[in-house]
């Protein structure tokens, strides 16, 4: 690489990002750090913006979490350019770090130790100088979406207490609806609602989020599609693949056409 | 073959608390030996003190072998689950009633055997004595069974007891909060003694009284709020102007005792559940009231809100084993230590705000100090 390596750090506390910051300069002079996102929605749109090489995510932040937000910016990077390097930042999460060792994703502990951040940086500057410079490959894509899956379901397995619900319960007006789960074709995430579409054509809001619901859905019967959709696998009628490359699928008994994104592509693939 | 795979189905740490208890049944043989030696001298059927001696040992070490060895056997068996004192109710009953008997016929067999005669002659030309004798050795079994059964609950509850206050002090303390605050202390130690330091004097403060209410059940009002205080304070200190807080407690309430930590996990909550996931951040207000003898505790967000399949499992009894780290935990975990300590005289109303955001409100008793 010829151009000096650029970084976005994304972290709720702004001391803690400020500080990261100094560190990284430090040991890493020539490293340019872009912007610096308090949250993980607006992590998403200045990573999208500026392109960095390098993200440093905090785990817990406010609006998605670092491990969405990576999901999130995998799904929307432009074709064309290298997938960032990722370095998740955590103060404490048991799970998380058991995935991140299983799927060799870097990560650094909070408080942050000059000598471990030190491990990082030469790792880093290791990778950008073995990439190829050019457009992004399907390849080079790849193995960062295995490990961001692997994440995002062991998040979620962390987090799964219990058996699979049977019966959503939703309050419309003064009324409470009972929707067997068994009902349910399509879910798709509404800001921190979701929308139920169920087999008799009817639409249902419940108050729950997307994430916080699925952990309670049986993964081998419901399939997330894309961040905001999951649908009942024995519902899909048929996959297409369309100009752009994306695929698409359309659900029996239902209208309307739902992509798929990039992450769950795998899932569609002939026997 | 080694001494564990013999041992296999005794679990280790149960080894040595089962040869005690044979040690205490051996030491208690001798002066039933003693005893029944003495007897036969004074009722004109004297023998020789050996052959007392080995019909105690023989029958206690037997009757032993039949109820307290073969407890870990069948329930390695039967795959019985639970604390490891007692097999369910009805099969330790079967196991003594068959037990006993037959560790007494066996362990007197072995005595027989010894003295080269029979006791079950007795049956015919003594009955009422021999009666007397398995009515006294059954008395003597039933006396060490209801023993050692009252010291293993003992000492089952005395385990539960420490491991949920062990539970309840790791929730207090949690790691990932800790750890950010010890990042936050290390960034502000270069630059700003000051704010280093004040936040260093709320991390003692908080640790200390947390220890210290960890270690018991019932603490003043006035202590959890100064240590909701300090937590709070901790916390708006790293998220800034993301987090608002009130705290109100009337004076008059300061010393009312309340269980340790009632409202430590609905503050949290709050936090973790209600505002962190705010980009804009929000408010949080803790209220005590009271009126006549009842005292309320409010915990009142402008955060997110909780969903309504949150809301939903929280208001259902917990039939689960309740230790997975799910969002609702530290409300569930809050309604059973109400419930445990003060049964149907407390309630835990959770309720949407409609404006956005989530109100708790715990109902309990209002107990007054003990003068002192």
């Amino acid at each position: 690489m010829n151009t000096a390596a650029t970084a976005l750090i994304a972290e709720d506390e702004a001391l803690l990002a400020h500080t990261l910051q100094c560190e990284l300069s430090a040991l890493w002079p020539a490293l340019r750090v872009l912007a610096t996102a308090s949250d993980g929605l607006s992590a998403v749109q200045l990573a999208l913006q500026h392109r960095p090489d390098v993200l440093f995510f905090d785990i817990r932040m406010p609006g998605q979490s670092g491990l969405e937000a990576a999901a999130e910016l995998a799904e929307e990077w432009p074709e064309h350019h290298a997938f960032p390097l990722l370095v998740f930042v955590t103060a404490y999460d048991q799970y998380a770090l058991a995935a991140f060792d299983a799927q060799a994703v870097d990560y650094v502990l909070k408080p942050v130790r000059a000598d471990r951040l030190a491990q990082t940086v030469a790792r880093l500057q290791n990778a950008l100088h073995q990439r190829q410079p050019g457009p992004n490959t399907s390849e080079q894509l790849d193995p960062v979406l295995s490990q961001l899956r692997a994440l995002l379901r062991a998040s979620n397995d962390a987090a799964k207490p219990e058996a699979p619900l049977q019966l959503l319960q939703a309050s419309v007006g003064n009324q409470l609806r009972m929707v067997p789960v068994a009902d349910v074709l399509h879910l798709e995430a509404a800001d921190k609602y979701v929308r139920v579409f169920t087999a008799d054509g009817a639409e249902v809001l419940l108050r729950t989020p997307l994430k916080e619901l699925m952990q309670r859905l049986d993964p081998q019967v419901f399939w997330q599609i894309h961040r905001g959709s999951v649908v009942r696998a024995t519902a899909i009628e048929s996959v297409t693949r369309e100009e752009s490359g994306r695929l698409s699928l359309r659900l029996k008994g239902l209208p309307t056409r739902l992509g798929v994104s990039r992450l769950y592509a795998h899932l569609f693939k002939a026997m | 073959m080694n001494l564990n795979h013999i041992l296999a189905w005794l679990p280790a740490d149960q080894r040595r608390p089962l040869l005690h208890r044979l040690l205490i049944v051996w030491a208690v043989a001798l002066p039933i030996a003693l005893a029944t030696w003495m007897g036969h001298q004074s009722d004109g059927q004297p023998h020789h003190f050996d052959v007392s001696l080995v019909y105690s040992y023989a029958i206690s070490t037997c009757i032993w072998v039949f109820t307290d060895v073969s407890r870990f056997v069948f329930k390695r068996l039967l795959h019985a689950q639970g604390p490891f004192y007692w097999p369910p109710a009805l099969r330790a009953s079967v196991m003594l009633l068959v037990g006993v008997p037959a560790g007494y016929v066996l362990g007197t067999l072995v005595g027989d055997a010894y003295a080269g005669w029979s006791t079950w002659d007795l049956w015919h030309f003594n009955p009422n004595r021999f009666a007397g004798m398995v009515v006294t050795s059954v008395a003597i079994s039933a006396a060490f069974v209801a023993f050692f059964y009252q010291r293993a609950k003992a000492e089952s509850l005395a385990s539960q007891v420490t491991q949920s206050q062990l539970m309840l002090l790791q929730s207090q303390l949690e790691p990932h909060m800790l750890f950010n605050t010890l990042a936050h202390l290390r960034a502000l130690i270069g630059h700003d003694t000051e704010r280093a330091l004040a936040m260093l004097d709320h991390m003692n403060d908080y640790l200390r009284t947390t220890l210290h209410a960890s270690r018991q059940p019932l603490q003043p009002l006035g202590e959890e709020f100064s240590r909701l205080h300090d937590y709070l304070s901790l916390m708006a200190i790293r998220m800034g102007p993301r987090l608002v807080f009130e705290l109100d407690l009337p004076p008059a309430l300061a010393a009312t005792l309340v269980p340790s930590f009632i409202l430590q996990p609905l503050v949290e909550n709050a936090i973790r559940h209600g505002l962190e996931p705010v980009v804009a951040g929000g408010r949080i207000e803790v209220q005590a009231s009271a009126d006549g003898t009842q005292l309320h505790l409010t915990v009142r967000d402008n955060g997110c809100g909780i969903s309504e399949l949150a809301l939903a499992e929280t208001s259902r009894p917990s039939a689960h084993g309740g230790d997975s780290p799910h969002a609702s935990w530290g409300l569930t975990h809050v309604r059973e230590r109400l419930h445990g300590q003060y049964g149907v005289r407390a309630s835990m109303d959770i309720n949407s705000v409609p404006t956005g955001g989530t109100c708790v409100v715990l109902t309990l008793p209002s107990e007054k100090p003990i003068a002192a």
